[in-house]
């Protein structure tokens, strides 16, 4: 494993160990043990789009094992703007830090960036494309809320044709053999390019009411309004796939809620002190699995 | 007299592509831009065909395909056959064989790929070839079908 820019370029051997290694760091990740697994190493965050949650928890995993971070969060402040290509900019930075996140609004840039740089490439997102650390942690919460990884039935909800979160997880949780539940409104449902390589059982829905008592993860992700041509449209849609605590009373009393956040509406504030919501502690697990990934990549001690 | 009637003249030198999809020799034509070559070229289109029902049939006189031609003519006409004629005696026979992948020859149709927005970026694509045949671009993912790649 030399760079990661996309979840498929990981085995499902690979990715186990990442898991079980993320499993061992949380109290790194917490603060309560020190590691000095990446004394002396340097970590550029290059950020040509905002990004908060995955910026900043890759710089607290960078911290957390003793390496430093060097970057920009907003490529205003670069020679992005005197138009220097990301080829250009991308030797540069190989030749300062040891690995490379890169945040970038167009599809394909991290893999152009891979093919130009002697360190290693995280992609930290890619446009509409790929985001491999979302779809490590997305896994890892789902193996530590549930003890297992196999055999689970996960619902997805809300935008499934555009969200890119889960297209990627889609194909991971196949690769673990999961029966997977796709819940949307027509307009945005699960596009075939995905559905085509699935090698798991799955189905479709238009209504939550249809499986909500079989799942065991339910996977929430939001209903954009830019989507929509018609705001009355959306504001039905959007109703109509909400998540209260009321709705949870038919499900299954182990069953747990992931989110990638941010969270607009589509789930009710009643819902996080149930004992479903896992989508807090989902997003600190972006920093131990985080911890793990940058430790596979850049050889550190265990 | 009899000559010019004839459907086909035999060429002294040059090339036959042969056995392409009927229909498609047209497109061959327009993508490999053969016709601004000044050379004389003869276009035959749903010729009977033992093999498939019809084909069509391209003869270029004094000329025979680049590399990047032919894995041009590989994906517009994967079964196409080209002759190279020498002294109106077929010299060699080849079926052009489909690349494993092409560079810098088509476009990706995604206007938010990496390919279509960095200065001096080369598109490439790898080339899937099942039931249908299609290519992926190595950047963003997406995938041609044949009919719509767009070949720069």
């Amino acid at each position: 494993m030399k760079h990661v820019v996309s979840i498929s370029d990981l085995s499902k051997k690979q990715i186990s160990s990442i898991l079980k290694r993320a499993k061992e760091l949380v109290p790194v990740a917490k603060g309560k043990k020190k590691s000095k697994s990446l004394d002396g190493k340097i970590l550029a965050t290059c950020f040509f789009e905002p990004s908060t949650r995955t910026r900043l928890s890759f710089e607290t995993a960078m911290q957390r094992l003793g390496g430093t971070c060097i970057g920009f969060a907003d490529p205003s402040a670069t020679s992005h703007l005197k138009g220097e290509t990301l080829v250009d900019g991308i030797k540069m930075v190989a030749g300062y830090a040891d690995a490379v996140v890169l945040r970038h609004p167009q599809e394909g840039s991290a893999h152009l960036a891979s093919e130009n740089s002697e360190v290693p490439i995280i992609n930290g997102g890619d446009g509409a494309g790929q985001h491999p650390t979302q779809t490590l942690l997305d896994l890892f919460t789902i193996k530590e809320e549930m003890k297992k990884l196999e055999g689970l039935n996960v619902g997805m909800l809300g935008d499934l044709r555009y969200g890119r979160t889960v297209h990627s997880l889609s194909h991971a949780l196949a690769k673990f053999n999961n029966k997977l539940s796709f819940i949307s409104p027509d307009s945005l449902s699960m596009p075939s390019h995905v559905t085509d390589d699935l090698s798991c059982k799955w189905s479709s829905h238009n209504s939550i009411d249809e499986v909500l008592n079989k799942l065991d993860v339910l996977y929430v992700t939001r209903i954009q309004k830019e989507r929509f041509p018609d705001m009355e449209e959306y504001k039905k849609v959007a109703k109509a796939y909400i998540i209260s605590s009321d709705l949870l009373k038919n499900a299954k009393s182990s069953m747990r809620i992931l989110h990638p956040l941010p969270r607009v509406t589509e789930i009710s504030t009643d819902v996080d002190n149930t004992k479903h919501a896992a989508y807090f502690r989902q997003a600190f697990n972006g920093v131990p699995v985080r911890m793990a990934l940058l430790e596979q990549l850049l050889g550190g001690k265990k | 007299m009899t000559d010019n009637l004839m459907r086909v003249q035999p060429i002294r030198n040059g090339t036959v592509i042969d056995h392409i999809k009927a229909g498609r020799g047209q497109k061959i034509l327009d993508t490999l831009n053969l016709v601004d070559k000044g050379t004389t070229i003869t276009l035959l289109m749903h010729v009977p065909s033992k093999k498939n029902s019809s084909k069509d049939v391209i003869k270029i006189e004094d000329r025979e395909l680049s590399d990047s031609e032919s894995q041009k003519l590989a994906l517009l006409s994967p079964k196409a056959h080209v002759n190279i004629i020498r002294n109106f005696v077929v010299a060699e026979k080849n079926v052009v064989p489909l690349p494993e992948s092409i560079s810098d020859m088509a476009i990706c149709p995604n206007d938010n790929c990496i390919s279509n927005n960095e200065r001096g970026a080369k598109s490439k694509f790898s080339i899937i070839n099942g039931d249908s045949l299609n290519i992926q671009c190595v950047y963003c993912g997406r995938k041609i079908a044949e009919d719509n790649i767009k070949f720069i």
